[in-house]
């Protein structure tokens, strides 16, 4: 059965991105739609743990400059600063937001929203630590997450739930038109058509194996945007989070850091301090990553595999550890057997975040084609897409901050251009490419099995991509991954039932898990430099002369081509280039 | 290792049913989720919700051994073998342990769970000392995974009017914060027999929470609120009263 929907714009995914922007829609009186594969409560922002960076200046002086400054290093300059001016100076304004929705923010003792020392974030262009970073305790994006949701249900905002995702729907001019849909509980197809798509569907960090990201994180967003031929941005950086627990792979916040903890290695030494003497465990995560990961092979790795090392806040005291980090500690008991009260969390860098995505305008527009025209009716905002305000290497607590300000940005833009926009008329057969993919997983017969193929895919990834790049791995891994994408067209499932039949939507994830793998291994491989997250042996340093430009990966053809970072930020004087070192 | 699971696929049972599936244990199989998911590798159509591994997105609540929890944060060695796997109770099993959660979130709604303030909001934040802040901790964690609510014998009892421990939970947590001006009206709106007072602290709430919360104490700190508020309307003991005077 095909159900059919009007809206004036529809959010796909129920993240904080999505919820944010349904907010400016809902609250404006247009009529929008959520649709999103999972309750919103349990959308991946609501693992979030540290914190939301604002330069309140609620701690000690502070400036929005001084955090566009530190953005830009941080991402090695590869984010454009007109959208990194925008997000910063936008800041305290999307905190107080939140704070005026309900949102519990940890207190000062003056009353004001508590904030902590994050890595990468200074003082006065990189003096020293600031405090910037607002918590609510380390548990920051469930506390946003469940007070946008709230928000939500007080403006009536329209949900459809558990309804996955499967493909754009784009007509003859390569407008976009609305999404085509799949109810879960009933196995019915739904087909919404809309003046406006935003998707707002996540990460893809579930294309390695060892991910501190949710089984849901599958890039649907990045798939559906594939399939319909919408490049893909600098999905070759890919930020490997230091502090993942060895072995589960579960995060452990790096406010950790922030409230004073530090890494050693099996020698009992402080190894950062020789990698970054002057922010030391606060540098950004690829420069601590990198440092653990070298530490590790060269011998100084902790646990049973020597391929860890200790993160310990023992010295913080029960206390602190109990008011500021109680989520840590809950985890650190149960998935790594440690009362961080008492003895050091065995840690590893994980994939934690996905730098790249669908190309936008600072308005959320999708840019498409070597040439970056805007689509038509189409949006993405948070960590699907890319704006790009993180570069090469996002800094932590700037994510929650990307989603609820480009969130807000791409309602209010909907809201101030929309205005008597009517809808087009949908294509001839709009589901037929939908349905014939969707028979094709049900046939039976000796075809591949997506478990099996999911699980490859990732080792493939994982070996490939990591850490540190080498040309061979990254050559011998595209072979890998463009053989998996043949294999996968073949993926069928036993079960055919239609109903809540998750057989069915893990198979249709790992048809976008492969798009999203496919882009990160070409554009990786293209790629010859080392920036932020990008590190290649064969080309080891930053190389602006050739390199200072945005991957455009073409899906179509698995070209590639680029575009060059915008240096101009809106209002003050550009942010030169400069070696990165903290 | 011996697992039974609940199964039950309205596309093709008639009647649900208990399948028993032998799970080779390995080493790096901590908790109850890791076997699931290798079972679920044996036969795709076992039907499960499942998302951040990690106890906080809420998706994985389950019976396990005749008690509410989340699968992902239940370790192994913790439970009797062989482990019984059944649906969380009390709602319409949508399949297998896919239970349609659309009552609970109804009564979570109708506590109008944001905050309410008549005042227009300041240009920075709104102060709260860190005294007031305190007051909302162990009630604003809740992950709404429905363990309390569906082990709750009053619940079960009127599944349609009793809001429920994670609904009253949510209720006491914009009650007590101080940024909320509505507490009147958010009392008389649970001044009623069934939506509050079909609580009879039993406890099983506090029991099950995966995560350390006591919806059994926030209940009580809504009935004591009900006693203690200034402009008592008191509609429950108007009721009885209203009958007595009827009898007359």
């Amino acid at each position: 059965m095909v159900k059919n929907f009007e809206f004036d714009s529809i959010v796909v995914g129920g993240g904080g991105a999505g919820l944010r922007t349904s907010i400016q829609l809902a609250g404006a009186g247009q009529s929008v739609a959520v649709i999103s594969k999972v309750f919103p409560t349990r959308s991946h922002t609501v693992a979030a743990q540290g914190g939301i960076a604002a330069a309140l200046a609620n701690v000690s002086d502070d400036k929005w400059l001084w955090h566009m400054y530190d953005t830009i290093k941080g991402s090695d300059y590869l984010g454009d600063q007109d959208a990194i001016e925008y997000m910063c100076k936008n800041a305290p304004e999307a905190i107080y937001e939140l704070e005026h929705m309900g949102m519990p923010f940890d207190r000062n003792n003056d009353g004001r929203i508590y904030q902590r020392p994050f890595g990468g974030m200074t003082k006065n262009f990189g003096e020293s630590s600031i405090s910037r970073t607002c918590a609510v305790a380390d548990r920051t994006g469930h506390a946003m997450l469940h007070t946008l949701y709230q928000k939500n249900i007080e403006l009536k905002t329209q949900f459809f739930i558990e309804w996955i995702g499967l493909d754009l729907i784009r007509d003859e001019d390569g407008d976009v038109l609305g999404l085509i849909a799949l109810e879960l509980q009933t196995g019915d197809l739904g087909i919404f058509h809309a003046k406006n798509t935003i998707f707002a569907t996540g990460g893809a960090g579930r294309i390695f194996q060892a991910s501190t990201n949710a089984f849901i994180n599958t890039g649907d967003g990045l798939g559906m945007a594939a399939r319909a031929n919408i490049s893909l941005e600098d999905m070759e950086f890919w930020q490997f989070h230091p502090t993942g627990i060895l072995g589960a792979g579960v995060l452990v916040t790096e406010g950790v850091r922030g409230e004073g903890g530090y890494l050693i290695n099996s020698k009992n030494e402080r190894f950062m301090e020789r990698y970054a003497p002057s922010a030391k465990d606060l540098a950004s995560r690829d420069v601590v990553s990198r440092s653990i990961a070298q530490e590790v092979l060269e011998g100084r790795g902790i646990g049973a595999n020597k391929n860890g090392v200790y993160l310990t806040l023992s010295h913080l005291g029960e206390e602190l550890i109990n008011e500021k980090l109680p989520g840590i500690r809950e985890i650190s008991i149960k998935f790594a057997n440690v009362d961080p009260v008492k003895d050091p969390v065995p840690v590893v860098p994980t994939v934690h975040y996905m730098m790249g995505g669908i190309p936008t305008t600072l308005n959320g527009q999708v840019r498409d084609g070597v040439k970056q025209k805007e689509v038509n009716g189409f949006y993405a905002v948070g960590e699907c897409a890319c704006v790009s305000v993180h570069g090469a290497n996002r800094l932590g607590s700037n994510s929650l901050l990307d989603l609820i300000v480009f969130g807000k940005a791409a309602g209010q833009h909907i809201l101030d251009s929309s205005k008597g926009k009517k809808l087009k008329k949908l294509p001839n057969d709009v589901t037929k490419k939908t349905i014939e993919r969707l028979k094709k997983i049900d046939t039976k017969g000796s075809l591949e099995d997506p478990r099996e193929l999911g699980e490859e895919l990732r080792a493939v990834m994982q070996k490939h991509c990591g850490v540190f790049r080498t040309p061979e791995l990254l050559n011998e891994g595209l072979g890998k991954v463009v053989d998996l994408k043949q294999r996968i067209r073949n993926i069928s499932i036993k079960d055919n039932s239609k109903v809540f039949n998750t057989a069915r939507s893990e198979a249709l994830e790992l048809q976008n898990l492969i798009e999203v793998a496919l882009a990160t291994m070409a554009s990786a491989k293209n790629r010859e430099e080392s920036r932020g997250a990008h590190s290649r042996s064969d080309y080891p340093k930053r190389d602006d002369n050739s390199w200072l430009k945005h991957s455009l990966y073409s899906p179509k053809d698995g070209s590639l081509a680029y575009r060059p970072v915008k240096m101009q930020p809106l209002s003050v004087k550009s942010f030169p280039l400069k070696e990165r070192v903290y | 290792m011996k697992i039974s699971i609940y199964r039950f696929n309205p596309d093709k049972d008639k009647k649900p049913y208990n399948k028993v599936y032998d799970v080779k244990r390995a080493d790096s199989d901590t908790m109850l989720l890791d076997l699931l998911i290798k079972i679920k590798a044996m036969d795709d159509s076992l039907s499960m919700r499942m998302s951040c591994r990690e106890g906080v997105c809420g998706s994985d609540a389950m019976n396990i051994n005749g008690k509410n929890g989340l699968a992902c944060v239940t370790k192994i060695d913790d439970l009797k073998k062989p482990i019984v796997i059944r649906p969380i109770p009390g709602l319409p099993v949508i399949r297998d342990l896919v239970v349609d959660m659309k009552q609970f979130f109804k009564h979570y709604d109708s506590i109008d769970p944001y905050l309410k303030n008549k005042k227009p909001p300041p240009k920075k934040e709104r102060l709260q000392s860190p005294e007031d802040r305190k007051k909302l901790d162990g009630l604003y964690e809740c992950i709404q995974c429905g363990a309390c609510t569906t082990s709750c014998p009053s619940f079960w009892w009127k599944p349609d009017k009793f809001v429920g421990p994670a609904g009253l939970l949510q209720a006491y947590r914009f009650l007590v914060d101080s940024r909320d001006d509505a507490n009147e009206e958010r009392l008389e709106d649970l001044d009623d027999p069934d939506r509050l007072y079909r609580c009879h602290n039993i406890m099983n709430c506090a029991d099950v929470c995966p995560k350390g919360l006591s919806p059994s104490k926030a209940i009580a700190g809504i009935k004591k609120m009900q006693m203690t508020t200034k402009k008592p309307k008191f509609k429950t003991l108007k009721k009885i009263f209203h009958v007595q005077e009827s009898k007359k």
